[in-house]
C-alpha cells in the first residue's frame, strides 16, 4: 500500500528523506501566545493552541481573521512579533520554512508551470538531496496515493482544477512531513469536485494517522465534515475551540454560533436552573421555556438562546417539547428540504426540514417546537 | 449576442469598402516603400541604367564592410549580453527584493526608454571622458598627469553606453514577467527545502525565459542598428554597419556604396525582427503582451 513507502516518519523511518523521529511526531503543534503586525496593526493577538498529533484542526473565521496568518506563522513565512511555535516538540519559531516538517498546499495549488507533475512532487526530495532511486519511488507513491498515476508528465495547464489539486497535495506530502498545512485547498474548486476532493482528503488522512494536519478554510462544511477540532477565528483573536459535533451544538458565543452553522438567536431571561436535570428556565417574552443549563448563565442573567433551524420543529418532538406561537413569514422548498421563515415577537427565526407534505403558507399562525436539549444559552456578556 | 451586430432599423450598417486601405497605403507608400525602392534601385545600379550585382560583390568584399560588420556583431552582441545580466540582476532586486523607493527607481529605469541615445553619450564624455568628472577627481586625488581611465573613446565605451542605454528594454518584459510568478511558488519552494538559488533557477528564472528572449532579441535589433551613441563617442576605428553607412552617403558621396550597404542593414534588421516576433510567438500571447 502507497502509505508503507510514503507514510509518515514514523510508518517508514528507513528512507533518507529528512525527517524528524518518530518521538517528535507524537507531540503535534503547540501556539504559545504568538502576536503578529502588519504595519503597526495587530492581525494575530495572543494566538495560543495546542493541536494534538494527528488531528486535523480547522481553523475557520471571515476574511481578516487572522486564521492564514496563524497558517503562514507555522510555516515560517511570517515571523511573530511575540510568541513561540512547536512542532514536533521542538522550537521551530527560528527556524526557516524548510527545516520545520511541513508540507503546505494553498488555494491555487502554485504548482510550478513549467515543470511536470512528476517534477512537482520530486522538488522538495531533490531539495533536499534525496537519492534518484528514492525519488522515483516516492514520487510514485505519493502521485499513486492522490490517484495521479497515470498523468505524471502532464503539465499543471494539461491538468484540471482537482487534479492539479491532488499533484499539489502529493507534493507536499512527499517530504513526508510531520505537518501538512492547508490553505483554503478547495475553494478554487467547483462544488461537486470540491465534494469529491473533501472526501479523498479525509480518506487521505485516514492512511496517514500520524499526519498533522492544520486545515484553513471560510467553509463551514468543510470544517465539519473533515476536522477532529475547529478553531473559530475573529478579528486576529481565537473567539471558540472545541471538537465539531460540540462547538456546533453548544457555541460558546453568539459569533461562534452564527459563523459555524446557521441559528436561530432569541434573547431571554435565566429564570431558574436546575443542576440535577441539567436544565434551566428561561423567559422569552410571555413564554417560558426549558432549555439546556449553562453554568456561566445563571439565574437573573440576561442571555441568548440558540436553536438549531433542523432543531425547531413544526410538531412537538416529545411530552417536554417547548412551544412558541409564530407567524410564517415565508416558505421555500430547496429540493431536498423545506426552509420556513417565522415571526415571533418581532425576532425572526428559520426552520429547516425535510420536504413536507403540506407546508404552512406564508402569513399562517403556527406553533414551533424543539426540545429542550436541543436549545443552548449563551451568556450575555460573552457575545462575539 | 448575435442580435447586437445586427443594424438599427432604419439605419445602413457601416460596410468599410476596400477603397479603405489607399489613405494609409499612399501615406506608407510614399514614406517609406519608395524611398526604399530608391535604396535598393540605386544598389543595383550599373552602368546605362542596366541592373547588375557588382555593387554587391564590391561592398561585400572591401575590407571597410568587413570590419564594419564585425564591429556591428561583437558590439551588438556583448552589448545585448550586457544588456541581459544587468537587466536580470536589478529586476531580480527590484522585484524580489523589495526596499523603500525601489517602485520609484523601477520608473525611473523605465524613463531611460523615452530619452534619445546620443544624449546618454553625451553623459558618458561628461563623467567618463578624459576631461570628464571621474578622471578629473582621479587625477586630482592621485596626483596623476593624465586622465587613468581611457576607456570611453573605444568600443568598450560604446557596450558601456548602449548597456546603459538599452538595459530598460530587458528590464520591463522581466519585470512584468517577474510580476506574473506567484509568490506562492517561491513560499512553497522555499517550505520543500529549496534555497534562494534553487528557486531562482528553477522557478524564477524558467518564468522569465521569454521575456528574456524578448528583451534579448529586441536589444540585439536596436543596438545593431544604433548610430547615435557610435557617432557621438566617436571611438577611434570603431566603425558599424550604420556608422559606415553614414561615412558613404555623407562624407564620401558614395550613394550606390551606401544603398548597398543599407540594403544589408535592412535584411540584417528584419532577420533579427523576424527572430523577435518568432520569440514571442513561440513562447505564446501571455508574454507578448508583456513586451
Amino acid at each position: 500500500m502507497a502509505e508503507a513507502v510514503l507514510g509518515h516518519p514514523a510508518a517508514a523511518p528507513g528512507l533518507s528523506v529528512p525527517f524528524i523521529g518518530p518521538d517528535a511526531a507524537r507531540r503535534g503543534i503547540g501556539y504559545e501566545g504568538i502576536a503578529v503586525a502588519y504595519k503597526g496593526t495587530i492581525v494575530l493577538a495572543d494566538f495560543t493552541l495546542a493541536v494534538r498529533p494527528g488531528e486535523i484542526m480547522a481553523l475557520i473565521g471571515p476574511s481578516g481573521s487572522g486564521k492564514t496568518t496563524a497558517l503562514r506563522v507555522t510555516a515560517g513565512f511570517v515571523r511573530p512579533l511575540r510568541g513561540r511555535v512547536h512542532i514536533g516538540g521542538r522550537d521551530v519559531t527560528d527556524l526557516p520554512p524548510y527545516a520545520r516538517s511541513i508540507g503546505m498546499v494553498v488555494q491555487n495549488y502554485a504548482l510550478f508551470p513549467h515543470m511536470p507533475a512528476y517534477e512537482n512532487v520530486a522538488f522538495g526530495l531533490r531539495a533536499r538531496g534525496a537519492q534518484e532511486a528514492t525519488i522515483r519511488e516516492q514520487v510514485a507513491a505519493c502521485l499513486r496515493m492522490v490517484g495521479m498515476e497515470s498523468f505524471a508528465k502532464r503539465y499543471p495547464r494539461e491538468l484540471s482544477g482537482g487534479q492539479q489539486q491532488r499533484v499539489a497535495i502529493a507534493r507536499a506530502l512527499a517530504i513526508r512531513p510531520e505537518v501538512l498545512l492547508l490553505d483554503e485547498p478547495l475553494s478554487a474548486l467547483d462544488a461537486q469536485i470540491r465534494l469529491t476532493m473533501l472526501e479523498e482528503l479525509s480518506r487521505l488522512h485516514r492512511s496517514l494517522p500520524t499526519l498533522t494536519v492544520i486545515y484553513v478554510t471560510h467553509d463551514q462544511t468543510e470544517a465539519l465534515t473533515l476536522a477532529d477540532r475547529i478553531g473559530i477565528m475573529r478579528d486576529g483573536r481565537l473567539v471558540a475551540l472545541g471538537d465539531c459535533q460540540g462547538l456546533y451544538r453548544r457555541p460558546p458565543n453568539r459569533f461562534a454560533a452564527e459563523f459555524l452553522g446557521r441559528a436561530n438567536l432569541l434573547p431571554v431571561t435565566v429564570e431558574a436552573e436546575d443542576a440535577a436535570s441539567g436544565l434551566a428556565r428561561v423567559r422569552f417574552g410571555a413564554a417560558s421555556l426549558m432549555v439546556r443549563r449553562n453554568p456561566e448563565a445563571t439565574a437573573g442573567q440576561a442571555a441568548l438562546l440558540c436553536i438549531r433551524p433542523h432543531d425547531l420543529r413544526l410538531e412537538p418532538p416529545g411530552p417536554s417539547a417547548n412551544s412558541l406561537a409564530a407567524s410564517v413569514s415565508e416558505v421555500r422548498w430547496k429540493g431536498d428540504l423545506h426552509d420556513i421563515g417565522f415571526e415571533i415577537g418581532g425576532h425572526r427565526l428559520r426552520l429547516t426540514a425535510a420536504p413536507l407534505r403540506t407546508p404552512p403558507e406564508a402569513g399562517a399562525l403556527v406553533n414551533c417546537y424543539f426540545a429542550p436539549e436541543d436549545a443552548t444559552l449563551i451568556p450575555e456578556e460573552r457575545r462575539g | 449576442m448575435a442580435s447586437l451586430a445586427l443594424p438599427l432599423p432604419g439605419r445602413r450598417a457601416f460596410r468599410p469598402g476596400g477603397s479603405w486601405i489607399i489613405p494609409p497605403a499612399a501615406v506608407l507608400g510614399a514614406l517609406f516603400f519608395y524611398p526604399l525602392a530608391l535604396i535598393l534601385g540605386e544598389s543595383f545600379a550599373g552602368g546605362k541604367g542596366a541592373a547588375t550585382l557588382l555593387n554587391y560583390a564590391s561592398v561585400l568584399t572591401s575590407v571597410q564592410f568587413a570590419s564594419a560588420l564585425w564591429h556591428t556583431v561583437v558590439i551588438a552582441l556583448l552589448a545585448t549580453a550586457g544588456c541581459l545580466a544587468l537587466g536580470l540582476v536589478l529586476s531580480l532586486i527590484l522585484a524580489f527584493i523589495p526596499f523603500p523607493g525601489s517602485r520609484v527607481l523601477a520608473r525611473v529605469i523605465d524613463t531611460f526608454i523615452a530619452l534619445p541615445t546620443f544624449l546618454m553619450a553625451l553623459a558618458f564624455t561628461f563623467i567618463y571622458g578624459t576631461a570628464g568628472i571621474l578622471n578629473a577627481s582621479l587625477m586630482q586625488a592621485l596626483h596623476l598627469g593624465l586622465p587613468p581611465l581611457d576607456f570611453l573613446y573605444s568600443q568598450w565605451g560604446v557596450i558601456l553606453a548602449e548597456v546603459t542605454v538599452y538595459t530598460p528594454f530587458v528590464m520591463r518584459p522581466l519585470l512584468a514577467a517577474f510580476s506574473l510568478v506567484e509568490r506562492a511558488e517561491i513560499e512553497i519552494a522555499s517550505s520543500l527545502g529549496a534555497g534562494a538559488f534553487r528557486i531562482m533557477r528553477q522557478i524564477i528564472l524558467p518564468a522569465a525565459v521569454p521575456a528574456l528572449l524578448a528583451g534579448g532579441s529586441l536589444c540585439l535589433l536596436l543596438t545593431t542598428n544604433e548610430f547615435g551613441i557610435v557617432l557621438f563617442i566617436g571611438a577611434k576605428g570603431v566603425v558599424t554597419l550604420p556608422l559606415l553607412i553614414y561615412t558613404k552617403a555623407i562624407q564620401e558621396f558614395d550613394y550606390t556604396s551606401a544603398c548597398v550597404l543599407a540594403v544589408i542593414n535592412v535584411c540584417l534588421s528584419l532577420s533579427l525582427y523576424s527572430l523577435y516576433r518568432a520569440t514571442l510567438s513561440w513562447f505564446g500571447g501571455r508574454s507578448a503582451g508583456l513586451v
